[in-house]
């Protein structure tokens, strides 16, 4: 599970993450829940219908497929499953209940989405096989992470019977197993930082299991040791001119101003990185690409990874 | 490119106008069409009495919301803002520990021109449970607030954020006490949700669906006549599936919350329905808040043409957290080239240039190998040399040296300092060459992230050339206390820069 503040770079590191374990002979699904085709767009690929296809082949040779959950087709399919439904599942669509039970009743769509994910994990194929080697959800926020996770029990607890209550069971067993891990991604600011240890503190309750902390978007350091803000404006014009460049005397304070706003900013990001060591999980780092993620990036974002061995 | 330099000799005045003349000739294109966002005038305008603030996830709504709450206060007006999960730190300042669901006064505002400012943070169950109370019954409201699918609904199913936020905007406005609502709205992905949302919880409310559930509490309303015209068999398949599906404790615990709720549900649409024509009314102003990036530009445009289709009144986009440089006639490669000849075995590659190679293996290497060879003093000169040579890309002479009358004026600062070559004078010239090859790279890495941001902000443009604009720079750190809010204000009323 990956998930983060909004905007932090879920989407994006999950996608990384796929593409770094689909190791040589393996395959990994990438899933997608919140129907906005992100996995898509950062593919360059078409719209992915409800259906697991083969989207990449990752730096480690694997393979690596994407799958767009959609609660409604899930909850039919279900519907099918369970109760060979047939004609009456458009009937309950017609009424309005499925809009109903997959956007109003509490946790239904959640439950559905962890639960077609689950599915995927515990699959086997025809070999006895694992179907896949690992299963990366690019997960809700951090703000609903550990409800979204938690909704099983919630569930549980209301369908006290019936094969949503097994279901439910099920589901949450597998989440709170060993095998379940969730990475929460940040940035080295204030509120991001705050929600992930916020996030970890409600998972950890919840019993569920915390991974890695991502910090993302890391701008590499330009300079080996910040400048010191009391330089000397006439010494530093000097050293400008000996560089070569003219009107160095206007330049000087300018970059001096600079120096100081970056020196407050290392500051800064020094005081989240001490503040995210303090929560007691593994931090990796990744760079902020200067273009943005494009597919180059990504994969060099997947190599990465790999080299950090998550 | 200019024509005096060759000479050298044109007067300082005359070169510096035919390049601001160049200069304006390419902002113009940008900047000086698209018109200012007024914001004093619109916080002071006693017409405008309610300002909402939209934008996408962590563009710094909140932040906007409270900086120009504090700001229309500071200059006369009785505010109150209506935030929405502010930044803990933030709320402290402003007196907001407590979340009690009411307008609280800050203190530290400062009262002279005879404002006031009240603030308070939404409480979306507690908004949910007021309506409640006070609508339904004692024994009703009870029934209603212990009901478990109430609670998962009021803790929060997407949607109830939205709808108690507009809920808390018409409470407010309702009281008649400010004379400026200041809101915030809620950390959605999509600006859009503020709209929508709370329209999809009035529709579920008036579903179909949910006049099936509650038919057989009252099989003689109209609602029960359609589920008759459903025909009984229809209807027990129905419901007997979805007891199987959902369980029937689910099921019933969701009839009964209907059954409670039933006489409030017209309510629901009537007050959705009646915020949302507040919204519509000439004293509304909706600002949309935007990162100078692309997803952020891209909702804000999407949002600017909902707005028009709604009829709901845009004042402008506030473009937040926007980076400027007070040496943009320097760029970024022409910072780095120097920062090369004064320190060739600095982190050059290691800077965002590095970043943008993509998939291409270790970055830096190459570059770095490329630099090492060179002495300093004769890589200087090459330098030189070859800026000399080629059209000099920035318009403002001061720092773009004219070559000819110039270039011996360097030889000379280069070389006169390196002949005392005392040790110790030599080592405090490596310190100040390394410090000024530092800051170089930080004004590089400066110069690129102005120039995307530009590019970003000139795409909206283009296609809303019309839609007033203020841009806020971005502030070294954080904005959290009421100096901070002040000093966004300031930036608000009066643009970057
Ligand atoms: N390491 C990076 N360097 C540069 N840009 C990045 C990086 N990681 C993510 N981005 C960019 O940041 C933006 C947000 O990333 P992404 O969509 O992955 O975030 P998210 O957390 O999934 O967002 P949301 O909450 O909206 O789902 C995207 O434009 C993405 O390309
Ligand atoms: N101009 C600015 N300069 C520096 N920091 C800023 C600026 N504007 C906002 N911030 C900071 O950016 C962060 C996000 O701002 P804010 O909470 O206002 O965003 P938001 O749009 O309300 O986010 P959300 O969508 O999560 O509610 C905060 O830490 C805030 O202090
Ligand atoms: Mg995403
Ligand atoms: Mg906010």
């Amino acid at each position: 599970m990956v998930s983060g503040k909004g905007g932090t770079g879920k989407t994006t590191v999950a996608a990384a993450l796929a593409l770094a374990l689909a190791e040589e002979g393996r395959r990994t699904l990438l899933v997608e829940v919140e129907g906005r085709q992100g996995i898509a767009q950062l593919f360059e690929t078409e719209p992915l219908p409800y259906e697991e296809r083969r989207i990449a082949i990752g730096p480690g040779g694997g393979e690596v497929f994407a799958l767009a959950i959609d609660a409604e087709r899930a909850l039919l399919d279900y519907l099918q499953m369970f109760y060979k439904l047939g004609g009456a599942g458009r009937a309950l669509r017609r009424i309005g209940a499925i809009d109903f039970a997959t956007t109003i009743a509490p946790g239904l769509r959640d439950v559905l989405l962890t639960g077609k994910a689950c599915e995927a994990v515990r699959r086997r194929g025809q070999d006895g096989r694992w179907a896949y080697d690992a299963v990366i959800m690019d997960a809700p926020p951090t703000g609903r992470i550990a409800r979204f996770l938690g909704v099983h029990h919630e569930v549980a607890g209301l369908a006290r019977v019936g094969p949503v209550h097994h279901q439910a069971q099920a589901v949450m067993r597998v989440l709170k197993s060993a095998e379940t891990a969730v990475h929460l991604v940040t940035l080295l600011e204030e509120m991001p930082v705050q929600e992930t240890a916020d996030g970890i503190a409600e998972l950890r309750a919840a019993g569920l299991p915390v991974g890695v902390v991502a910090v993302n978007m890391v701008r590499p350091p330009v300079l080996a040791a910040p400048p010191r803000p009391e330089g000397d404006p006439a010494a530093l014009a000097e050293a400008l001119a000996r560089a070569g460049l003219g009107g160095a005397a206007g330049l000087a304070g300018p970059l001096l101003a600079e120096g100081r706003e970056y020196a407050a900013r290392l500051a800064l990001e020094a005081a989240q990185r001490a503040e995210l060591a303090g929560l007691g999980l593994p931090v990796h780092e990744l760079p902020l690409l200067a273009e943005g993620v494009d597919l180059a990036g990504l994969y060099r974002l997947a190599r990465l990874l790999r080299e950090q061995r998550w | 490119m200019s024509p005096t330099s060759p000479t050298g000799q044109a007067s300082p005045a005359n070169t510096t106008d035919i390049a601001d003349i160049a200069d304006i000739a390419d902002i113009t294109d940008i900047t000086d069409e698209v018109p200012r966002l007024p914001v004093d005038p619109l916080l002071d305008d006693p017409g405008t009495r309610i300002v909402v603030c939209c934008g996408a996830g962590g563009v710094g709504k909140t932040t906007t919301a409270a900086a120009l709450g504090l700001r229309a206060a500071e200059r006369g007006r009785r505010v109150v803002v209506l935030t929405i999960d502010p930044a803990r730190r933030l709320a402290q300042s402003m007196g907001l520990g407590e979340l009690d669901n009411v307008p609280r006064p800050v203190p530290g505002t400062d009262p002279a021109a005879g404002g006031e400012l009240f603030a308070m943070m939404l409480d979306m169950k507690r908004t949910f449970d007021e309506i409640v109370e006070a609508h339904a019954d004692p024994a009703r409201a009870r029934a209603i607030l212990d009901n478990p699918f109430y609670q998962s609904l009021s803790a929060g199913f997407a949607g109830t954020q939205e709808y108690m936020a507009m809920e808390k905007l018409g409470q407010l406005a309702a009281r008649g006490e400010w004379d400026l609502i200041v809101v915030d709205t809620p950390p959605s992905r999509s600006a859009l949700d503020f709209l929508d949302a709370p329209q999809r919880l009035g529709s579920f409310l008036d579903g179909r669906f949910i006049r099936v559930l509650t038919a057989p509490a009252k099989a003689g309303g109209r609602a029960g006549r359609k589920v008759m015209s459903l025909g009984m068999a229809g209807l027990q398949l129905f419901t007997g599936t979805l007891g199987k599906v959902l369980g029937t404790a689910l099921l019933r615990d969701v009839q009964t919350f209907v059954a409670a709720m039933d006489t409030m549900f017209g309510g629901f649409r009537t007050r959705a329905d009646a915020t949302y024509r507040l919204l519509q009314a000439p004293g509304t102003a909706f600002l949309v808040v935007a990162a100078p990036e692309r997803d952020a530009l891209r909702e804000a445009a999407y949002f600017v043409e909902r707005l028009a289709a709604d009829r709901m009144p845009l004042a402008g986009l506030v473009l937040n957290r926007v980076h400027a440089s007070a040496a943009a006639r320097l760029s970024a490669e022409r910072a780095l080239a120097a920062a090369e000849i004064l320190d060739p075995a600095g982190p050059a590659a290691a800077g965002p240039a590095g970043d943008a190679g993509g998939a291409g293996g270790a970055p830096g290497a190459p570059g770095a190998k490329n630099l090492a060879p060179g002495g300093i003093v004769d890589h200087s000169r090459g330098q030189d040399r070859l800026r000399s040579a080629r059209p000099s890309p920035e318009p403002h002479p001061p720092a773009d040296a004219p070559p000819t009358p110039r270039t011996p004026q360097t030889a000379e600062t280069t070389e006169d300092p390196r002949r005392p070559a005392q040790p110790e004078e030599a080592a405090d010239r490596q310190d100040t060459d390394g410090l000024a090859a530092g800051l170089l790279r930080v004004h590089a890495e400066r110069m690129r992230q102005v120039a995307r941001e530009s590019r970003m902000r000139a795409r909206f443009t283009a296609v809303h050339p019309r839609v007033p604009m203020v841009e806020v720079a971005a502030l070294p750190g954080d904005v959290h206390d009421l100096a901070g809010l002040r000093a966004i204000g300031e930036r608000l009323a009066s643009g970057a820069d």
